[in-house]
């Protein structure tokens, strides 16, 4: 076991957790962690669909990657994700329907999830296949990380369930809780990734992007120039 | 003819793909600091929407849906698992022609969209829009107006997102909110204000 968890390893594996998140830092892969979120199954779909497409992904062109010309290499990276998502993709509308149709086209979407394509290009191109394999699992973890936050409080906040089973008794039922509408709209997955960000940028202060312009404070009595 | 009209404003608007269906997402965040910029990204997205869903909505109807290839003499044939890769394939050939032809003929237009062309290939509103008018199986015309629709919607989008961000810079926004995190809630706020288009029936 220690063999295959050299240390090399254990830092591709932990450090997109949160240290170099895919969605709070890196900025990738944005479209579905927003769009998928209103419920937690289907996030847990999501995020084990992306996970698994971005390992293989990595290893596979890892593997082939000293034979790939430069210039066609978006093209031959782009049609090893596109036949994996396809697996994916047909086995979920084989084996759990109702997902599929919720999920709709955004498991089509995992070809252009920038993660797939940004860890093929940055880490697989030029490490080994079972190091890129452990990339690709470790940043489809970071990603799940955050998708599943954010299903969290979108689905008990937003239905007063979670996977399905009531957590809060709604108000219509006889219960307390009166469920936030907003929660299961759009806007919610911005303001919640916002948030997220927000806390672990005041965990992990050397994540902070510098102002563009800084406010300048007035000293006492001499005002500003006119 | 009402029903086209209907078909766009909702898919400006009501169906906005950035703002109600997160597509597009990571170039929307990362390119729109700049008014000019965005509005360049934003065209080339229009243009391109325009013309690859009519592309994948002839290709998918003569070839990949069932028994489409009964012209051949070919029956029972059901190739519709292929659409993503041909729909992805199609993207990529139709936007390096563009370039090479925006090179040829349009220099300048060339230079103003240059950088934006190949960032097209990976963003997922257009694949997202040809996905989705598979999905919601529109006819030639239907997809003409949607690809048109969509990228327009998309465009506006990221320029208002543009015009907000340029005033957004002088503002003082708390250290950990700086930059991605206050971008995300601006993006919030204008989903919700499109949020209000939701009501109308077409």
């Amino acid at each position: 076991m220690s063999a295959v968890l050299n240390d090399e390893t254990k830092k591709v594996l932990t450090t997109p957790l949160v240290n170099d998140n895919p969605i709070t830092l890196q900025v990738l892969g944005i479209c579905s962690a927003l769009a998928v979120t209103s419920q937690m199954s289907t996030s847990l779909i999501m995020a084990l669909a992306l996970t698994l497409v971005t390992a293989f992904s990595s290893a596979a062109i890892s593997a082939i990657r000293n034979h790939i010309p430069s210039s066609i290499r978006i093209i031959v990276q782009m049609t090893i994700i596109a036949s994996l998502v396809i697996v994916v993709d047909q086995i979920l509308k084989a084996f759990a329907y109702e997902v599929s149709k919720q999920l709709s086209v955004f498991v089509g979407l995992i070809i252009t999830n920038c993660i797939v394509m940004g860890r093929a290009e940055g880490y697989a191109m030029k490490n080994p296949p079972l190091e890129s394999f452990m990339d690709g699992i470790g940043n489809g973890l970071g990603y799940s990380l955050i998708l599943i936050i954010v299903a969290f409080f979108r689905e008990t906040l937003g239905s007063g369930k979670l996977l399905g089973i009531e957590v809060f008794k709604l108000a219509k039922d006889g219960g307390w809780y009166d469920p936030n509408g907003l929660m299961l709209l759009p806007p919610s997955a911005f303001f919640i990734i916002g948030l997220i960000i927000w806390s672990v940028r005041q965990w992990k202060p050397n994540q902070v992007e510098k102002a563009e312009f800084k406010i300048m404070s007035i000293a006492h009595g001499e005002g500003g120039h006119h | 003819m009402e029903a086209y009209i209907s078909l766009f404003v909702k898919a400006v608007f009501i169906e906005n793909l950035a703002l109600s269906f997160f597509l597009g997402m990571c170039t929307f965040i990362a390119v729109s600091k700049k008014i000019a910029t965005a509005m360049g990204l934003g065209v080339a997205v229009m243009v391109v929407q325009a013309i690859t869903v009519p592309a994948n909505n002839v290709v998918y109807h003569a070839l990949l849906k069932e028994d489409a290839l009964s012209w051949m003499g070919i029956k029972g044939v059901d190739l519709s698992f292929l659409a993503l890769l041909s729909c992805i394939g199609m993207i990529a050939a139709l936007v390096q022609i563009l370039e090479m032809i925006l090179d040829k003929f349009f220099p300048a237009l060339y230079h103003a969209l240059g950088v934006f062309l190949p960032l097209i290939t990976v963003n997922c509103a257009i694949l997202g829009g040809s996905l989705f008018m598979i999905e919601r199986d529109y006819n030639f015309g239907e997809s003409v107006t949607y690809g048109v629709g969509s990228g327009l919607g998309w465009a506006l989008a990221i320029t208002v997102m543009a015009g907000v961000r340029e005033k957004l810079k002088y503002s003082d926004i708390p250290a950990g909110l700086q930059g991605l995190g206050i971008t995300f809630i601006t993006a919030g706020l204008m989903s919700l204000g499109f949020m209000a288009f939701s009501g109308i029936q077409l």
